[in-house]
C-alpha cells in the first residue's frame, strides 16, 4: 500500500515540478480556433473552453494542489503540536480552555467553516490555506495532546523534570518526538484532505481564481461543458481522485508500519 | 438514563453558544467594510450609511452581539439583503428540498451498502470480497465533484435515461442522491463487513449452526442484526457529511436547496443570509450528532456517559 501510494504521490511531484517546463504548451496560450477539441497525439487530454491544453494545466494545477496541501498541513500541524502538547502536558485550565475550542470547531462541520471563512475573506489563494488551516489544526492538537497527556507520566519524562529542565524543553525534547510518528500519519492523510478540499472550494468558484489552473476551477469550467466536451471533466476528475487515493494509501500504509497492532 | 440525557444535553449549550459567536464573528471578519462591501465599489455613502444602519454594524460590538443572540432565541436570523425577506423565510423555503435529497442519499447509501457489506463479510477474502471493497475503495476516493459530472454524462448525456439538472420529478432525485449517498455508500458498506466479521466470529454464531440453522440463516437472523449497532452509530454521526455534502451536490445539479442558496447568497455578498444559512447547518448537523449519541446509549445500555 504505501509503495503505491507513495509512486502515485511521487509521480505527481514529478509531473508537477517538470511538467509545466517540458510541455511545449503554455498554460495560457489559446489555440482558439481548436477550443473543446478532445485528446489527440498532440493533445493527450484535449484543449479546453479557450482552447488551452489541458495536460499542461494538470501538471500545472498539481502544484496548487501539492502546495495548498503542504502549506495547510504545515500551518495546522505546527499549530496543533503547539496547542495539543500545552494543553496534554500542562492540564489544568490551560486543558480546560483548549479542549472547549477544540469541541466547539470539532461540532462544526470543517468545509462549512471553511466556506464561511472564504466567504467573507474572499476568495484566493492564501485565504483557502488560512480557511482550512482555521478548521485542520484542531485534529492535530486532539491527537498530540492525547499524547502529550500520556507522556507526561513517561519514566524519562519524569527524569528530566526531577533534573530541573524546563517545561518548554521537556515539551519539545522529550514529549513531542513521543508524537511525532501519528502527527506525520495524519499529516499524510491531511494532504488528501486539504487536496479535496481546496478542489472543493475551487469548484464553488470560493478558491483559486481563474486564469489560474486548479483542478477545482478546470472541473467547474467542465460543468458547462458535459455535452459537448465530457474530456474537460473527466481528466481534472482523474487527477484529483488519483492524487488523492494515493495519499491515503500511504497514510494508511503508514499507520500500519508504525502502529504494530494494526499488522495482520 | 436521564441523567446522561441532561448532562449531554447541558454539554450541547456551550457548543452551540461557541458556534453562534463564530457566525457572529464572520460577518466583522470581513475585510474594510461590510456595508461597502455588499453594495460594491461604485456605492453612494449615504446608501452605505444606511445599510450600516440597517445591519445595526454602526452600533457598539457588544451590542451587536446581544441583538444577534436574543434575535437567535426568538428564531429571527434577520432579513436578507438580496431578497429584502426574512432569512428564515428563505430557508423555510428551501429546506425541504434538501431534506428530501439528503434522505434519499441516506436512502441509496443504506440500500447498495448493507448487501454489499454482508456479500464481503460472507466471501472473506474471496472474489466478491475483493470486488466489493474495491467499489467502496473507489466510492470514498471519487469527490462527489467528479462523481456527479461523471455520472451526469454517463446517463444523461450518452444514454439520455436522466435528467441532467432540475426538480420536478422522481428522475431528478436520482443523480444526486447517488452522488452524494456514493461516499456514505462506501463507508456503510466497509463498517458493515468489519462488524459482521467480528460477530461471525461469536460463539453464539456456532452454536445457532450447531442447532441447525443454515449459515444464510445463522448470518442474517443473528449476526446481522448485532452488527447493525455500529452501523446505525455511523449513519447518524455521517449525516453531518450529508448535510455539508449537499453544498456542493446542490450546485452541480442546480438542485433548489440550503447548500445552493448558501452559495448564491455568498456571490451576491448577502451576509445576513450567509451566516443564517451557516448557523442552521451548523446547529442541525450539532443536533443530529446529539440525536446520534443519544439513540446509541438507549440501543447499547452498557454506554454511560461516566
Amino acid at each position: 500500500m504505501v509503495r503505491v501510494g507513495g509512486f502515485i504521490v511521487a509521480v505527481t511531484i514529478a509531473l508537477a515540478l517538470f511538467g509545466p517546463v517540458l510541455s511545449p504548451y503554455d498554460t495560457s496560450s489559446q489555440e482558439l480556433a481548436r477550443r473543446l477539441e478532445g485528446p489527440s497525439a498532440g493533445h493527450p487530454f484535449g484543449l479546453d473552453e479557450l482552447g488551452r491544453d489541458i495536460l499542461t494545466r494538470i501538471a500545472s494545477g498539481a502544484r496548487i494542489s501539492l502546495m495548498v496541501g503542504l502549506a495547510v498541513v504545515s500551518v495546522s500541524s505546527v499549530v496543533g503540536m503547539f496547542f495539543g502538547s500545552i494543553a496534554g502536558y500542562f492540564g489544568g485550565r490551560v486543558d480546560d480552555v483548549i479542549s472547549r475550542v477544540i469541541d466547539v470547531l470539532m461540532a462544526f462541520p470543517g468545509i462549512l467553516l471553511a466556506i464561511a471563512l472564504v466567504a467573507v475573506l474572499g476568495p484566493s489563494l492564501v485565504n483557502v490555506v488560512i480557511a482550512l488551516s482555521v478548521i485542520g489544526w484542531v485534529g492535530y492538537a486532539r491527537l498530540v495532546r492525547g499524547q502529550a497527556l500520556r507522556a507526561r507520566e513517561f519514566e524519562f519524562v519524569q527524569a528530566a523534570r526531577a533534573l530541573g529542565a524546563n517545561p518548554g524543553r521537556i515539551v519539545l525534547r522529550h514529549v513531542l518526538p513521543t508524537a511525532f510518528p501519528s502527527v506525520v500519519v495524519q499529516g499524510t492523510l491531511g494532504m488528501a484532505g486539504a487536496i479535496i478540499a481546496e478542489a472543493s472550494l475551487s469548484f464553488l468558484g470560493l478558491g483559486v481564481q481563474p486564469p489560474t489552473p486548479s483542478w477545482g476551477t478546470m472541473l467547474d469550467a467542465g460543468r458547462s461543458h458535459l455535452f459537448d466536451a465530457p474530456h474537460l471533466t473527466i481528466f481534472p476528475g482523474m487527477a484529483i481522485a488519483l492524487l488523492v487515493l494515493g495519499f491515503n494509501f500511504l497514510g494508511d500504509g503508514l499507520r500500519d508500519r508504525i502502529d504494530p497492532k494494526m499488522q495482520r | 438514563m436521564s441523567r446522561y440525557l441532561v448532562r449531554r444535553l447541558l454539554l450541547t449549550i456551550p457548543v452551540l453558544l461557541g458556534v453562534a459567536t463564530l457566525v457572529f464573528a464572520l460577518i466583522h471578519l470581513v475585510p474594510g467594510d461590510p456595508a461597502q462591501a455588499m453594495l460594491g465599489e461604485g456605492a453612494e455613502q449615504e446608501e452605505i450609511a444606511s445599510l450600516r444602519t440597517a445591519l445595526g454594524l454602526d452600533r457598539p460590538l457588544l451590542a451587536q452581539y446581544g441583538s444577534f443572540l436574543s434575535g437567535l432565541v426568538r428564531g429571527d436570523l434577520g432579513k436578507s439583503f438580496r431578497y429584502n425577506t426574512p432569512v428564515t423565510e428563505q430557508i423555510r423555503e428551501k429546506l425541504p428540498n434538501t431534506a428530501l435529497l439528503a434522505m434519499a442519499a441516506m436512502g441509496v447509501a443504506i440500500v447498495f451498502a448493507i448487501p454489499l457489506g454482508i456479500i464481503a463479510a460472507v466471501y472473506r477474502g474471496r472474489a466478491p470480497d475483493h470486488i466489493a471493497m474495491t467499489i467502496a475503495l473507489a466510492g470514498i476516493s471519487m469527490p462527489n465533484f467528479w462523481l456527479g459530472p461523471l455520472m451526469a454524462i454517463l446517463f444523461a448525456v450518452y444514454l439520455g435515461w436522466l435528467p441532467v439538472s432540475g426538480t420536478g420529478t422522481p428522475a431528478h432525485l436520482v443523480l444526486p442522491a447517488v452522488t452524494l449517498g456514493a461516499a456514505l455508500s462506501a463507508i456503510l458498506a466497509r463498517m458493515t463487513r468489519a462488524s459482521l466479521l467480528e460477530e461471525l466470529r461469536e460463539l453464539y454464531v456456532l452454536a445457532a449452526r450447531a442447532r441447525g440453522l443454515s449459515g444464510t440463516r445463522a448470518i442474517l437472523r443473528h449476526a446481522f442484526r448485532n452488527s447493525l449497532i455500529p452501523v446505525v452509530t455511523i449513519i447518524g454521526l455521517q449525516f453531518g457529511a450529508v448535510l455539508t455534502g449537499t453544498i456542493i451536490t446542490e450546485t452541480i445539479f442546480s438542485w433548489p436547496g440550503l447548500g445552493r442558496l448558501l452559495i448564491q447568497a455568498i456571490n451576491y455578498r448577502d451576509y445576513p443570509l450567509v451566516q443564517g444559512c451557516i448557523l442552521f447547518i451548523s446547529v442541525t448537523y450539532v443536533a443530529m450528532n446529539l440525536l446520534t449519541d443519544l439513540t446509541y446509549g438507549l440501543l447499547d445500555p452498557r454506554i454511560r456517559y461516566d
